[in-house]
């Protein structure tokens, strides 16, 4: 096999859900939207649910603190990895949210994460936020009890 | 189903990690020449092609069944390229066989494949996103946090998914086109081997393989070959979105739909008992148990029982990938077509060293992407 790097820029377009999300990380917080029909609340929205397939106009203030539903602890290299390895990739689930998302876990230990564990975003210094979820550096234990499983085993 | 659809060819490649004697095009017209041979027909006699893939940015060459077509003896044919992720190579089947019970063709060639070696998937699979955290790592970390759910929920024992990475592999020993022969593999030597996605180890995972699987499939006046025809019993695909709020990742509602409308179509009331033998994709070991309660063969949180008890082993009374499965090859593309494929081959009786004795009924099965896209086939010696 030979390679052949190419490059490609390309211009993206969010949308109005997306926008407010991305906006909302440049002010150092996280936006999510509710569906009005099933009260669920999305982030980030894609600005309708995939259930009830209708807008989700409500933007809903979300903490910067959650639980860890599961993750796994990533020991792969591969071309293009802009993370050092061993590390932890959890589904966050924000307090007031009703999905989770990928986010790094530090400050722990790997052997020491669990499901339920409680955590918190540690923003970028104020001048670096932007539009980008590497406004958020990491979570990272807030100390606090576990979350009991039945509480989120609807998010697994 | 108007008009009954018959399995009357199937061919596949060896399954290697790199086959550097042949281009995309040769690697896809070997498994299709072994098709066409084995139903003892000419690219003349097929009506249309149906082919499939994963993602073209694996291999970097875009719409490629524009270029294959003289590969596959379609020039002046109609052509037609399927899409669905992993599950590509089941859906690509399905949708060749619709095209005979719909009367529209008599015989249609459906290939599949993957060129892993001149791919870079992993790279394909974790390509940063717009403004998203640079977390994703291949497949395995897509899919492990969802084994640990599943571990979590179900309260398996850490040995299960090992057992499965031994059967399969074991069970690739007697398949001569498995791209994995590990003869010494054992418990011990998949505990001792590295782990990659934690709670995914080196040896629960799947390897990187190139491969092409083929099959003629054929309306009941048109069959042919020495070997008797698979009879279509059911068939049925399924998606779902990726994310939406109360979804349940580890059993996802898409499968089980999928399953019970194949079922039905097949009058199967009991999987584990009216089928004798299943081909699931089981890109890593955990999934045995996973798709053995979404596919109905156990209730909910019994998968790793039935593991364990040796019933999904090639002894066992519902064998579950004696061909090796996934887990001994996988030219991703390929992988789906290659289940239903074997399932073809077992109703035929010409599994070889994997064959299950006497079997008359098995079930083919794909699943891809983050677990959306679901494609199911039964397959029977019987004419339904």
């Amino acid at each position: 096999m030979l390679d052949t790097p190419i490059h490609l820029e390309y211009t993206f377009t969010p949308g109005i859900a997306q926008s407010r999300f991305l906006r909302g990380l440049a002010e150092g917080r996280f936006v999510g939207q509710r569906c009005p029909v099933c009260g669920k609340v999305y982030i980030p929205s894609r600005g309708s649910c995939p259930v009830d397939g209708v807008p989700t106009g409500e933007d809903v203030a979300l903490s910067d603190t959650g639980i860890v539903t599961t993750y796994c602890v990533v020991n792969v290299p591969f071309a293009g990895q802009a993370i050092e390895i061993p590390y932890i990739a959890a589904q966050v689930l924000l307090d007031g949210a009703n999905i989770s998302f990928m986010g790094l876990i530090q400050g722990i230990p790997a052997t020491d994460v669990r499901m339920g564990m409680r955590v918190q975003a540690v923003w970028v210094e104020p001048d670096e936020l932007g539009p980008t979820l590497a406004s958020v550096k990491y979570f990272t234990p807030t100390g606090e009890p576990d979350a009991p499983y039945e509480t989120f085993e609807e998010y697994l | 189903m108007a008009d009954r659809c018959a399995v009357i060819g199937v061919g596949q490649t060896h399954l290697k990690a790199k086959r550097e004697d042949v281009s995309i095009p040769g690697l896809v017209r070997e498994a299709a020449q072994r098709a066409l041979a084995d139903a003892e027909l000419t690219f003349a006699d097929i009506d249309a092609v149906v082919i499939g893939k994963a993602p073209d940015m694996f291999e970097g060459v875009m719409m490629p069944e524009l270029s294959l077509a003289a590969a596959l003896g379609a020039v002046g044919k109609p052509m037609m390229r399927v899409h669905t992720a992993g599950s590509v190579g089941g859906s690509t089947a399905l949708v060749a066989a619709h095209l005979i019970s719909s009367g529209i063709h008599r015989r249609v060639l459906t290939v599949a494949y993957e060129k892993q070696s001149d791919s870079d998937a992993m790279w394909a699979l974790s390509v940063p996103q717009p403004f998203a955290a640079p977390l994703l790592a291949g497949a395995g970390g897509y899919f492990a946090p969802h084994i640990r759910a599943y571990m979590r929920r179900s309260g398996a024992p850490e040995h299960i998914g090992r057992m499965v990475a031994v059967k399969d592999r074991r069970n690739a020993l007697k398949n001569p086109y498995a791209h994995l022969h590990l003869e010494d593999i054992d418990m011990k030597m998949v505990e001792e081997s590295i782990m990659l996605w934690d709670p995914l180890r080196y040896l629960e995972a799947c390897p990187s393989s190139d491969g092409a699987a083929a099959m003629v499939l054929a309306a009941a006046d048109a069959v042919s070959g020495s070997y008797p025809p698979a009879w279509v019993h059911g068939m049925a695909m399924r998606s779902e979105p990726t994310m939406f709020a109360g979804r349940d990742q580890v059993n996802p509602q898409a499968g089980r739909d999928c399953a019970a409308d194949v079922y039905r179509q097949a009058g199967i009331t009991d999987p584990r008992a009216d089928l004798d033998m299943a081909e699931v994709y089981v890109p890593f070991s955990w999934y045995e148990p996973m798709w053995l309660e979404n596919l109905g063969f156990c209730p909910e949180g019994e998968g790793w029982k039935l593991t364990e008890s040796g019933a999904t082993a090639l002894d066992g009374d519902i064998p579950w990938n004696a061909s090796g499965g996934v887990l001994s090859s996988n030219p991703i593309g390929a992988s789906g077509m290659l289940r239903f494929l074997e399932a073809a081959m077992q109703v035929r009786s010409q599994a070889g060293e994997h064959q299950v004795e006497g079997a008359r009924r098995a079930l083919g099965h794909a699943y891809g992407g983050g677990s959306q896209f679901f494609a199911m086939w039964v397959v029977g010696s019987d004419k339904p």
